[in-house]
C-alpha cells in the first residue's frame, strides 16, 4: 500500500470517470407490444428524451417487432376501446384534429435525431419475418437478448412498453 | 426554416416554425434546428403549444445551452430564443 501505488491508479480512475461524465444520459425501451397507442408512447417518448439531449434506444420484440414491418407501424389495434377499428379510427380523426405527427414522421425524426432501433432476430424467426420484410433504414442493429441488455446496463432509464 | 445572416457578423439566426404542431413537435424541431446550427448562431423557436413553453427552455438547460428569452403574445403564440 504505497503512495506510488495510489497515485499510479487515480489517473486511470479519474479518466473513466471523465468518460463516462462526458457522454449523454441514455434511456432504453422495449417496445413489446404493437398496439397503435403505446408505438406512439415509445417514439414520443424516445423523440422527447433525444430533445432533451439523451441518447434513446429502442429494442422491438415479439409484437412491437411486426409493426416495423415495411408500411406496418401504424397498423396496430387500440390497446384498448379498438371496438372493432371504431375506436382507433376515432382517436385517428381526434389525433388528425390536433395536428399530432405520424408515427412514420416520428419514427423518421427518432432516427434524424441519433436514436437506434433494434430488432429482435429471436422474433423475427419465431414469426418468420426476414429483414427484407422490415422498414431497414429504419433499423440499427438486427440481435438478441444480449444486446438489449446491453444497452439497458448502459441506461439511467429503461421502460417497457 | 430560414436562415438569414446579421449584417457584418458570421452568426447566422436560425428560425423554427412549429404553431400549430403538437408534443412532442416542438421539442423535436427545435433539437434539429440546434444541431443544424453552429456555435454562435441564435434559434428562434416559434410555437403554440403550452407545455414546450415550459419544455424548450428545458431542454436547452439541459443541452447546456443559454436560454436569450422566452416572450408570448395575448393569443397564447410564444417566442423562444436560444445561444447555440
Amino acid at each position: 500500500m504505497s503512495d506510488t501505488e495510489t497515485t499510479a491508479a487515480a489517473p486511470a480512475g479519474e479518466q473513466e470517470q471523465a468518460g463516462a461524465a462526458s457522454r449523454p444520459e441514455k434511456i432504453t425501451i422495449i417496445v413489446h407490444s404493437g398496439d397503435f397507442d403505446k408505438i406512439y408512447s415509445a417514439f414520443i417518448v424516445g423523440n422527447g428524451a433525444l430533445a432533451m439531449g439523451m441518447e434513446a434506444s429502442l429494442y422491438f420484440t415479439f409484437w412491437g417487432l411486426s409493426r416495423l414491418k415495411k408500411g406496418k407501424l401504424d397498423s396496430g389495434p387500440l390497446s384498448k376501446m379498438h371496438m372493432l377499428g371504431m375506436g382507433k379510427w376515432m382517436i385517428k380523426r381526434r389525433m388528425k384534429d390536433k395536428n399530432v405527427r405520424a408515427l412514420q414522421a416520428m419514427a423518421r425524426d427518432f432516427k434524424d435525431l441519433g436514436g437506434k432501433i433494434f430488432a429482435c432476430d429471436m422474433t423475427m424467426d419465431i414469426m418468420g419475418v426476414k429483414a427484407e420484410d422490415l422498414e431497414q433504414e429504419l433499423i440499427e442493429e438486427y440481435c438478441a437478448v444480449g444486446t438489449y441488455i446491453r444497452e439497458a446496463r448502459e441506461s439511467v432509464v429503461t421502460l417497457f412498453i | 426554416m430560414e436562415r438569414s445572416d446579421a449584417e457584418e457578423s458570421l452568426v447566422a439566426e436560425v428560425k423554427v416554425d412549429c404553431r400549430g404542431e403538437n408534443c412532442p413537435v416542438p421539442l423535436v424541431e427545435t433539437r434539429k434546428a440546434l444541431r443544424r446550427s453552429k456555435p454562435g448562431d441564435v434559434v428562434e423557436v416559434v410555437g403554440t403549444h403550452p407545455s414546450s413553453k415550459k419544455e424548450i427552455p428545458m431542454a436547452v438547460e439541459a443541452l447546456g445551452l443559454t436560454l436569450i428569452g422566452v416572450e408570448e403574445d395575448e393569443s397564447g403564440e410564444w417566442t423562444i430564443r436560444i445561444q447555440r
